[in-house]
C-alpha cells in the first residue's frame, strides 16, 4: 500500500505545530497503524530527520498509551486502540490525518504525545480503596452480588486511554471518571469511601479543566473498551447521593 | 439545566393539552382561558395562579439560559484547539442543542408578543384567544414561525429529556433504551400536538 499521511508535528509544548505531509510506501495490510508509523520513522531517521513522537507500550490493546486521532476519530475507524488497528481498514492511495488528543487538560508534549497526568490526578484523588495490603484475603470473606460484580467489571475495563476526552466535543472526562467511580462504588470493598470518592474525583476532574458533559455520547462511541454511556448517569447518581454526606 | 428543563417540559405538556381545546371551538378555548384566571379562587385572587405560573416559568427559562451559557463557555475552553480533520458528530438533535435553544428563546419572545401581550397580533382582542390564534396562524409568517419553532422544540426535547434523565442519575445500562424511546415519544407527541393547531388553521379545520 502507498499512503499519504498528514501528521501533526510540534517540537515542544510551547512550539507552534502544523500538519506535515509524508509519503509511505510498501505498507502491508497486516501491519498495525503503529507499525506503519515505525516504518515511516525508520525512513525519517535514515534521512537524518526527527522521528515522529507517539506514545505506545503494550501494543496489545491493554495499556491505553497509544492515543492519537486518525481522520478525526479517536483511535481511527475501528473501535479499538491504535496498536490494534490494522492497515487493512485503509485503502491504497488514502490520505490519512493524524493528530494528538485535543483537550486543554491534555497539553501536547511533542508531536502526537500528550500529557495525560490529569487522569492520574483524578485517580489519585479517590480511584482506589483504602485497605491493608499483604496476602490476598479469603475469597468468601466479602460476598459480592453477581449483578454488582458484573457492573463493576464492565466499568473496570477502562484503560485510561483518554479517547473519551479526545472524542467529546466538550473535552469532558465524565466517562473516564464514571468508569472508575462506578467500578469501585458498586462493590462492598468500595462502599466505605463511596461518598468522599465521588466528591473528590469530580472536584479534581473539574479543577483539571475538562469540559462539562452534555450527554453527546461521543465518548462511549469512541471508547475501545465499551464503557457504557449510562455509566455517566450512575456517576451523577453517586454524586447527588454523596453531595449531602 | 436538567431541573429547569424538566420544569419547562411539565409546563409544555399541560400547555399542549390546553391548546387542543381549539378544536372544540371558540367557546371551549375561550372558556378554558378564562378559567385559568380563576383557578385557585377563593384561596388565590383572580389571575394570581397565572402570574405564579408565569414567574416560575420565567425563572426556569432564565436559569436554563444562564446555565447553558456557562456550560457552553466551559466546554469551548476545554477544547482550545480544534481538530483539523472535522467529522460529523452525534445525532442532529444533539448537535443542535445550542442553536436550537437560541431559536426557542427567540420564539418565546415572539410568542408572548403575539398571543399574550397581543402587540404583533393582527386581531389583538384581549379575552378572545381563539380569534387571536386564528388571526395569527392565518398569516404566512405567524404560522411559519410557529411551525419552525415546534420542529426545533421536538429536536431539543428529543435530546433534552434523555439528557436530563442522565444528568439526574435516573439512567443505567438496563434502562437506557426505554428512556430513549420515552424521549422520542415525548418529543413526537409534543411536536405533533403543538403543530396540529397552526396546521388546523391553515387547512381550515379551525377558523
Ligand atoms: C431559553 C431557550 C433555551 C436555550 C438557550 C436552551 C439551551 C440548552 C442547552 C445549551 C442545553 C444543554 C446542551 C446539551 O445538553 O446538549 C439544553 C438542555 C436541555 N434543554 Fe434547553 N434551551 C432552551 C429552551 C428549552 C425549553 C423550552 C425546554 C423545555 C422543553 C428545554 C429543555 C431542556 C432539557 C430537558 C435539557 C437537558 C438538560 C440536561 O442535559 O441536563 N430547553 N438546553
Ligand atoms: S472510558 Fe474508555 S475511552 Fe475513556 S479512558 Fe477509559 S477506556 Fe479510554
Ligand atoms: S500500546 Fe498499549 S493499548 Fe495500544
Amino acid at each position: 500500500m502507498n499512503l499519504t499521511l498528514r501528521i501533526w508535528r510540534q517540537a515542544g509544548p510551547d512550539a507552534p505545530g502544523a500538519l506535515t505531509r509524508y509519503q509511505v510506501s510498501g505498507i502491508s495490510p497486516e501491519m498495525s497503524f503503529l507499525e506503519m508509523l515505525d516504518t515511516l520513522n525508520e525512513e525519517l531517521i535514515l534521512a537524518g530527520d526527527q522521528p515522529i513522537a507517539f506514545d505506545h507500550d503494550c501494543r496489545e490493546g491493554i495499556c491505553g498509551a497509544c492515543g492519537m486521532v486518525i481522520n478525526g476519530q479517536a483511535h481511527g475507524p475501528e473501535r479499538t486502540t491504535t496498536c490494534q488497528l490494522h492497515m487493512r481498514h485503509f485503502r491504497d492511495g488514502d490520505t490519512i490525518d493524524v493528530e494528538p488528543w485535543r483537550a486543554a487538560a491534555f497539553p501536547v508534549v511533542k508531536d502526537l504525545v500528550v500529557d495525560r497526568s490529569a487522569f492520574d490526578r483524578i485517580i489519585g484523588s479517590g480511584g482506589y480503596i483504602t485497605a491493608p495490603t499483604g496476602s490476598a484475603p479469603e475469597a468468601h470473606a466479602t460476598p459480592v452480588p453477581k449483578e454488582a460484580a458484573d457492573l463493576a467489571f464492565e466499568h473496570a475495563e477502562c484503560i485510561g486511554c483518554g479517547a473519551c476526552v479526545a472524542a467529546c466535543p466538550n473535552g469532558s472526562a465524565m466517562l473516564f471518571t464514571a468508569a472508575k467511580v462506578v467500578h469501585l462504588n458498586v462493590l462492598p470493598q468500595g462502599a466505605p469511601e463511596r461518598s468522599s470518592r465521588v466528591r473528590s474525583m469530580v472536584a479534581t476532574m473539574d479543577d483539571e479543566g475538562f469540559g462539562g458533559c452534555t450527554n453527546t455520547g461521543e465518548c462511549a462511541t469512541a471508547c475501545p473498551k465499551g464503557i457504557p454511556l449510562s455509566g455517566i448517569s450512575m456517576l451523577n447518581r453517586e454524586f447527588l447521593r454523596g453531595a449531602g454526606r | 439545566m436538567a431541573v429547569s428543563g424538566v420544569v419547562m417540559l411539565l409546563y409544555l405538556v399541560f400547555h399542549m393539552l390546553g391548546n387542543l381545546k381549539v378544536f372544540f371551538g371558540p367557546g371551549d378555548l375561550n372558556g378554558y382561558a378564562a378559567w385559568l384566571r380563576t383557578v385557585g379562587e377563593p384561596f388565590l385572587r383572580y389571575g394570581w395562579f397565572l402570574w405564579i405560573a408565569r414567574c416560575a416559568l420565567t425563572a426556569a427559562v432564565v436559569v436554563h439560559g444562564v446555565a447553558a451559557y456557562q456550560l457552553s463557555r466551559r466546554d469551548l475552553r476545554a477544547r482550545p484547539q480544534k481538530y483539523a480533520h472535522q467529522r460529523q458528530r452525534a445525532t442532529y438533535a444533539t448537535r443542535t442543542m445550542r442553536w436550537g435553544g437560541v431559536i426557542l428563546a427567540l420564539f418565546i419572545v415572539w410568542h408572548i408578543l403575539d398571543l399574550t401581550t397581543l402587540t404583533v397580533n393582527p386581531h389583538a382582542e384581549p379575552g378572545h384567544p381563539y380569534q387571536n390564534i386564528v388571526a395569527s396562524f392565518s398569516t404566512w409568517y405567524g404560522g411559519g414561525i410557529y411551525c419552525v419553532a415546534m420542529l426545533a422544540l421536538g429536536l431539543h426535547v428529543r435530546h433534552g429529556f434523555w439528557s436530563a434523565a442522565q444528568t439526574l442519575g435516573a439512567n443505567n445500562p438496563r434502562r437506557d433504551r426505554t428512556l430513549k424511546v420515552c424521549a422520542n415519544a415525548l418529543a413526537l407527541v409534543l411536536t405533533v400536538g403543538f403543530l396540529s393547531v397552526p396546521v388546523g388553521v391553515m387547512i381550515g379545520v379551525v377558523r
